[in-house]
């Protein structure tokens, strides 16, 4: 059974429609890259996975583990392992980094029904990820995101993902408003995390962030379909070419 | 827009449902007829064994109120409250007089255990003492003064703070045993004459605290006053005096709650601070009075005049409150900066949910040279509530050097709800610095996503974003304060969390 399964799925927003017929498959360890024009809805279909309100399903179907995903609310889709690094992480003041994950992790065992980490543990293991991804423990004590850099707000969202330990990660134009340095960085914490019981599915515009991180399968997503699929080489083609190609092919 | 309409759902179905303090003590009680005349301040004159003096001066305040109408200006809608409908002096049926704390109706110490107010020494003394350096906030002590409906009925900690030289008892009692205090203070922060509610007040006032630091004494622990009306038909007025003499300091406390009932009831209290020369006076209240019920009925009239008098050079007073409960709020914490280089603070979070309405803020009066005032005032509106800041700075044509900084944000939580800011700035001279800043804010649907994404429950998420908007409050508040407080906005706000 692959970990992720999406059959026929239609979206809409508003009555029109954003995801049309969008069929894919995602096994454990592998890593997808989707790539498409602005408006192809490759990032709808990250939202779509991860629950966020405001969309209308109106076909198809989503498994995660073989279980029907869109029934669930966000935060039951988060404990059971699918997590989504945002494109524009949000920022809340007065709430400390090392606060919100320790609220957010403790939420997802209780839900999983394990014990919560007490506070010693839980610093213990934040300090250990941050570490592993050379985080400065100077930003966990800072307001979430609050007055962070384009670069330490992705960075955040790595962090996020390492300490969670998601089985399915979609990373939504995780590239975009990075330096070339900022990219390098937060491409090494991506392939870190890396692992043969971890799916990740990488949303972009462009080949740059595949030089750094290197996808297992790419598809070419245009006006709400895949339009192709191939190896890591497609994303080659694509630069060479353009997505016109694709607009009216299948 | 699901998961913002989900959370104003939520949000609209919490009300007294949650209030955990609805509840009722059923003990005898020894009433004043109903109404209010000369006849019933000179009961409750007599009742207190007042020296004529404390008559007299209650009884100018009577015959003021009689010519004073009930203010308009503030953003509240209620019925007219017919003032010859209530009772104005309830206090519990003694068994006989009550001179330790095992002769206190048991009922009564039951009421303060459900409400987790120690009364007993014994279990605050419990522990090891915190080393000096080392202090443990949770092992602090606090002496803890309880208002049943219109009399104190218990006050701890008094010998120990005796030996500070620290006086702290019922207002009714300090009449009598501290006739010259009293007398020199009642009345010099807030006049008998006012206003409508606070004259009221001194007319037929029956307890509250009073508080007394001498010159240069730092007040070993916490003081703290709890209110609870209990009785039906009846308003509460207490009246609290804080002398904190030169160069002293004191912290106090003061929690409130009520049980829930269908009809409205009045609490009119007055709060009056003095600070001398070089003396601290910091004092942080949480409101918790019933709110009404889900349509509206029922609930709190808090009509509440607290002032300051930073009458000392150097002085300063500062307020921090939190304010949940109550159907009406007017409330202006106010500080009056008379001495050289006083200082004032105002900090407040106020969360309206149901049908509440908030009208508070603060006044700060800069009178004397090089005087300095902060403002930090957090709105929170949720359901169908109004949620108000008024506030005034204004400076003397002779105040120079001074200084104000004021910062009013507000939060919306759904689209039922209203938040306003009126703020009224005077400056009579121009080396006056002001400084105002304010914002209104909605939870975003954005936000409340990522939180979720990450694992919490929309009311986790709801409670983290507004923990964090109402830190810098929190912040100013007692530890144990601060802890109990967080637990209340959490629960204000949706019951589940916390």
């Amino acid at each position: 059974m692959a970990l992720l399964e999406i059959r026929d799925l239609h979206v809409g927003v508003e009555n029109r429609g954003i995801i049309r017929g969008v069929h894919l498959n995602v096994n454990a360890g592998e890593l997808h890259a989707i790539m498409g024009p602005n408006g192809s809805g490759k990032s709808t279909l990250s939202h779509v996975i991860a629950g966020k309100p405001g969309y209308e399903i109106t076909g198809g179907q989503v498994l995660f583990r073989g279980e029907n995903l869109l029934r669930m609310e966000p935060n039951e889709r988060a404990a059971k392992g699918v997590f989504l690094a945002f494109q524009y992480p949000v920022d809340i003041p007065g709430v400390t980094t090392t606060n919100f994950l320790r609220a957010a992790l403790n939420a997802q065992r209780k839900a999983r029904g394990q014990q919560e980490f007490s506070t010693p543990e839980f610093l213990k293991r934040v300090r250990e990820v941050a570490g592993s991804l050379n985080i400065p423990q100077d930003m966990l004590k800072r307001g979430v995101n609050v007055g962070f850099s384009g670069g330490e707000k992705k960075r955040n969202e790595i962090l996020q993902m390492a300490l969670f330990e998601p089985s399915l990660c979609l990373l939504d134009e995780i590239d975009s408003g990075l330096d070339i340095d900022a990219l390098r960085t937060v491409a090494s914490g991506i392939n870190a995390l890396r692992s043969p019981e971890r799916a990740m599915i990488v949303i972009t515009h462009y080949r740059r962030l595949l030089d750094h991180i290197v996808p297992d399968i790419v598809h070419v997503m245009s006006r709400g379909r895949i339009r192709k699929s191939g190896g890591k080489e497609l994303a080659l083609e694509l630069e060479a070419c353009g997505y016109a190609q694709f607009e009216d092919a299948a | 827009m699901v998961a913002v309409q989900e959370t104003i759902e939520r949000v609209r179905r919490i009300d007294v449902d949650q209030y955990r303090y609805g509840f009722e003590t059923l003990i005898e009680s020894d009433k004043a007829p109903k109404g209010l005349s000369e006849d019933t301040v000179r009961f409750i004159s007599a009742k207190k064994s007042e020296p004529a003096w404390m008559l007299q001066w209650r009884l100018e305040a009577y015959r003021r109120w009689l010519t004073m109408t009930e203010p308009t200006w503030a953003r509240v809608d209620y019925p007219k409250i017919d003032f010859q409908d209530l009772y104005y002096y309830a206090a519990p049926k003694p068994k006989k007089t009550v001179t330790s704390l095992d002769e206190i109706d048991p009922e009564i110490l039951k009421t303060y255990e459900k409400l987790g107010i120690p009364l007993r020494e014994v279990a605050m003394l419990e522990g090891v003492e915190p080393k000096v350096g080392e202090e443990d906030p949770a092992r602090r002590k606090i002496a803890v003064d309880a208002v049943f409906d219109s009399v104190s009925v218990a006050t701890t900690f008094k010998a120990e703070l005796k030996k500070a030289g620290v006086i702290f008892m019922p207002i009714s009692e300090a009449i009598r045993e501290h006739p010259e205090l009293v007398q020199k203070h009642l009345g010099s922060v807030v006049p008998t004459s006012d206003n409508f509610y606070a004259t009221l007040n001194s007319a037929v006032f029956s307890d509250g605290s009073f508080v007394y630091v001498p010159p240069g004494v730092r007040c070993p622990m916490e003081l703290s006053t709890y209110f609870r009306i209990n009785e039906r038909n009846t308003g509460q007025f207490e009246r609290t005096l804080i002398i904190a003499d030169k160069g002293s300091y004191v912290s106090y406390l003061e929690g409130c709650t009520a049980p829930q009932r269908d009809e409205n009831q009045l609490h009119a209290a007055v709060v009056e601070l003095v600070a001398l020369d070089d003396a601290e006076i910091k004092y942080s209240t949480v409101q918790n009075w019933y709110p009404g019920n889900s349509e509206g009925k029922g609930g709190i009239y808090n009509f509440v005049t607290k002032r300051g008098d930073c009458r000392g050079a150097h002085s300063k007073i500062s307020w921090t409150q939190v304010e949940t409960g109550s159907a009406i709020t007017w409330k202006y914490p106010s500080c009056i900066l008379r001495g050289d280089n006083s200082r004032g603070e105002f900090y407040s979070i106020a969360i309206s949910n149901g049908f509440q309405q908030v009208d508070s803020g603060t006044k700060m009066i800069h009178l004397g040279k090089n005087t300095s005032s902060r403002i930090i005032s957090k709105g929170i509106a949720a359901g169908r509530s109004q949620n108000t800041y008024r506030g005034l700075v204004t400076a003397h044509r002779k105040a120079t050097g001074t200084r104000n900084f004021t910062a009013c944000d507000s939060l919306l939580i759904g689209d039922k709800c209203g938040a306003h800011t009126v703020p009224y700035i005077e400056a009579k001279n121009s080396s006056a610095t002001f400084e105002h800043e304010a914002t209104t804010s909605k939870i975003s649907e954005n936000v409340l996503f990522y939180c979720i994404q990450r694992g919490l429950s929309q009311e986790e998420a709801v409670g983290l974003v507004v923990n964090g908007f109402v830190k810098q409050v929190l912040q100013k508040l007692p530890m144990e304060f601060a802890v109990e407080a967080q637990k209340l906005i959490s629960i204000s706000l949706d019951g589940s969390v916390g």
